[in-house]
């Protein structure tokens, strides 16, 4: 048997040590990534996709923790893909979320891993796509992922998400600021995290008046729930109400049209990996520079340039 | 890409230096797990297990490393992580360097190390992937 097949058959038992690898396979973005999603990917299709999303320092990945834990007490197994930032400027990362989650990841029906972003825009990273199917495959009941603290174009988790959890806290105007970038389109769930501190109601009533308009008609209301995620309070109401989202999306139908918008955006991504694929291999071709100066000359226009990549990398592979 | 796992086992009371290796090792383009303070190696082998980090970076002021270290590193030979190169900080007695390489510590850095001796230690050791 090959490497991927025995690989695949290890995180289909739900080993640990094959999960690992396998996320590492995929987050290299290698052929053998790939080929070890795709003999996933029939196994897959299960698990309820849970995104939380909300800016830096809300308590997101407090949150997360407590909700696995409550899970487990329904004796559904976790899966955790937690997602920061890389840094531009050298690469790297530091990868913080595990700090707030240890209560959790000891648990042997829980597996948490930490990605960095690689630089791919949007709050997720390019891999974690691919860790979904993986953790799916595995038999996770349940995929807990938490963006990158997000602002107003980190929407990406709604392309993954079954149902996205935005947070908030009270005070600093972190509700305005939410509403401004456009983050309460994309929550069929909030939570007003932090309810400890002063103007937690407030903030419920902000969102509900944003809501409300023009969102009354909704089959879905998003529920707003409170909580303070380092004592536990409320989480129970916060899983109620991703459960009944869950409920709602499978007897509304609404979760096939999800699916079916899901995999534009999957077949999206695989588009841009191959043109980023093909920029590559020409820059590293021998003709790069000549092209490059006939285009800035005005001998070709960048279009056809672009038409001569394409080309090449079709006959290539 | 290679992924570190920076670990504080024990009861130390602060995490400055390992905040500061985390940073550097990040300004060297590795991608650095922190998981805080008082971890069992329990919790450090399994967070190297789901993290499927390349290498093991222990920093250790209390002076339990004695019996730490050789748990953390029996820990990592039941969960057949052998391959994960194992660092060692913080404040441990020349005499002390003997038993911890002994016990599959690969390096030991002492107080004030420059952080490109270890970044520079990594690079050579780890056999990247890509
Ligand atoms: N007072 C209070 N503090 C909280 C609550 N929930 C989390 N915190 C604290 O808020 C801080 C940030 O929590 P995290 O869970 O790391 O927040 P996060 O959203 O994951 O942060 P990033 O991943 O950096 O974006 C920590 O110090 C938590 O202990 C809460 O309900 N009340
Ligand atoms: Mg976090």
């Amino acid at each position: 048997m090959n490497e991927v097949r025995t690989l695949a058959n290890g995180i289909r038992q739900q080993q640990k040590r094959a999960v690992a690898r396998g996320l590492t396979w995929i987050e290299r973005g290698a052929p053998s990534g790939q080929e070890l999603v795709r003999d996933l990917f029939s196994d897959a299709g299960r698990a309820h996709v849970i995104g939380i999303t909300g800016a830096p320092g809300v308590g997101k990945s407090t949150l997360v923790n407590r909700l696995a834990l409550a899970l487990r007490t329904r004796e559904r197994k976790v899966g955790i893909l937690a997602v920061d930032p890389s840094s531009p400027f050298s690469g790297g990362a530091i990868l913080g979320d595990r700090i707030r989650m240890q209560d959790s990841v000891m648990d042997e029906g829980v597996f948490m891993r930490s990605l960095a972003t690689r630089g791919h825009l949007g709050g997720l990273s390019r891999a974690t796509f691919g860790a979904v199917t993986l953790m799916d495959a595995a038999g996770y009941d349940v995929i807990l992922i938490e963006t990158v603290g997000a602002g107003q174009s980190e929407v990406e988790i709604m392309q993954l998400a079954h149902s996205t959890v935005v947070v908030l806290a009270p005070g600093l105007g972190d509700d305005i600021q939410a509403i401004k970038a456009g983050i309460l389109e994309i929550g069929q769930v909030f939570v007003v995290n932090k309810a400890d501190h002063d103007g937690a109601d407030h903030s419920v009533r902000a969102i509900r008046g944003m809501l409300t308009l023009g969102m009354e008609h909704l089959a879905w209301f998003p529920p707003i729930v409170k909580t303070v995620a380092d004592r536990g309070d409320g989480v129970d109401e916060l899983v109620k109400a991703v459960e009944s989202h869950w409920g709602y999306l499978r007897d509304s139908g609404q979760l096939d049209q999800m699916r079916r918008g899901q995999t534009a955006h999957l077949i999206e991504l695989a588009l841009q990996d191959w043109v980023k694929f093909a920029l590559n291999d020409a820059q590293k071709a021998p003709d790069w520079e000549a092209m490059r100066d006939q285009v800035r000359s005005g001998i070709r226009d960048a279009g056809d340039a672009a038409n001569a990549i394409i080309q090449r990398r079709i006959t290539c592979h | 890409m290679i992924r570190v796992l920076v670990a504080k086992p024990g009861l130390d009371g602060h995490d400055r230096g390992a905040k500061v290796i985390a940073r550097a090792l990040r300004d060297a383009g590795m991608e650095v797990v922190y998981t805080g303070l008082h971890q069992t190696p329990e919790q450090i082998v399994d967070a190297a297990l789901q993290e499927d980090v390349d290498v093991l970076a222990l920093s250790i002021l209390s002076g339990a490393h004695p019996t730490l270290v050789p748990r953390i590193m029996e820990l990592i030979r039941d969960n057949d992580l052998t391959d994960v190169l194992v660092l060692l900080g913080g404040i441990i007695p020349n005499d002390d360097v003997k038993a911890m390489l002994a016990a599959g510590v690969a390096e030991v850095f002492g107080p004030g190390t420059d952080t490109n001796d270890i970044v520079k230690c990594i690079r050579e050791r780890v056999k990247t992937h890509e």
